[in-house]
């Protein structure tokens, strides 16, 4: 009886909390995409015309993000029937956004407008006993190109 | 010296590729980021103290790197590319590898 009080009040925690935190960080991650929308950042290899730029920099960003107990719980229970399960497909979105918002904003204080040959990776930090994914980092890194033109402006 | 993650360099040439270089740090945190980690996988949200942990474990892969290319006599290490593996339970590894080439 104990066990089943202490599990409710932790997914009523969990589901009260993770959403409140979930909802603002959605809502920074879509101020900050319109904010740096004009850093673009391109997932081809070589530029796509030769231009004359300055040295290019090696820009990085990344997040450790981790889901909250009640939705750990629902993708337990969603695991035992199969299917789509939405409680991470939206953790992941969050921190992929999350990790290229910083990669960007590193560009940014460099003064680069472009970033190259963009590269995410994913991998899950750590794992409990029972083999449940508990948090994942993402990190985006991609080469920052500042164009000379743009300089002597 | 250069870091980029392109296989050339915009307007550059490259006079001699010098071969793979590579840089990989283990880390692991303290017991008290372990236990904050823990409240926060309750509630959700970004966990800091691993994010620092791993970026400075990063940073600290690439500058290795770095010093192998500079041993070797590169100025540039290109293509370069990040690998992230979980060794045991809040242990991580974070390798970090590339070309060292020489540029004009």
């Amino acid at each position: 009886m104990v066990d089943l009080i202490v599990l409710a009040i932790l997914l009523a925690l969990g589901y009260g909390f993770g959403r409140h935190f979930e909802k603002q960080h959605y809502k920074s991650i879509i101020r900050r995409e319109a904010e740096l929308r004009h850093i673009t950042a391109i997932a081809s290899r070589i530029p796509p015309a030769p231009q004359l730029a300055d040295d290019p920099i090696l820009v990085t960003g990344s997040v450790v993000i981790s889901v909250d107990y009640f939705k750990r719980f629902l993708a337990a229970l969603r695991s035992l029937v199969g299917g789509k399960v939405v409680s991470y497909e939206s953790l992941l979105d969050r921190a992929r956004r999350e990790a290229i918002l910083r990669m960007k904003e590193k560009a940014r204080r460099l003064g680069a407008n472009q970033i190259f040959n963009i590269k995410l990776e994913t991998a899950s930090i750590s794992k409990n006993a029972r083999g449940n994914i508990g948090s994942v980092e993402v990190l985006a890194y991609g080469t920052a190109l500042k164009p000379l033109q743009q300089q002597e402006r | 010296m250069i870091v980029s993650n392109m296989e050339i360099i915009p307007g550059k040439h490259i006079k001699e590729h010098l071969g793979l270089v590579q840089g990989s740090t283990v880390r692991t945190k303290h017991v008290g980021r372990d236990i904050l980690a823990s409240f926060k996988n309750l509630f959700g949200g970004e966990l800091r103290g691993y994010t620092e942990l791993l970026h400075e474990s990063r940073e600290e892969a690439v500058n290795r790197m770095k010093r192998q290319a500079q041993a070797i006599g590169a100025n540039a290490v290109l293509n370069v590319r990040f690998s992230t593996s979980s060794v045991t339970h809040g242990a991580a590894e974070l390798f970090a590898y590339g070309t060292a080439v020489k540029i004009e």
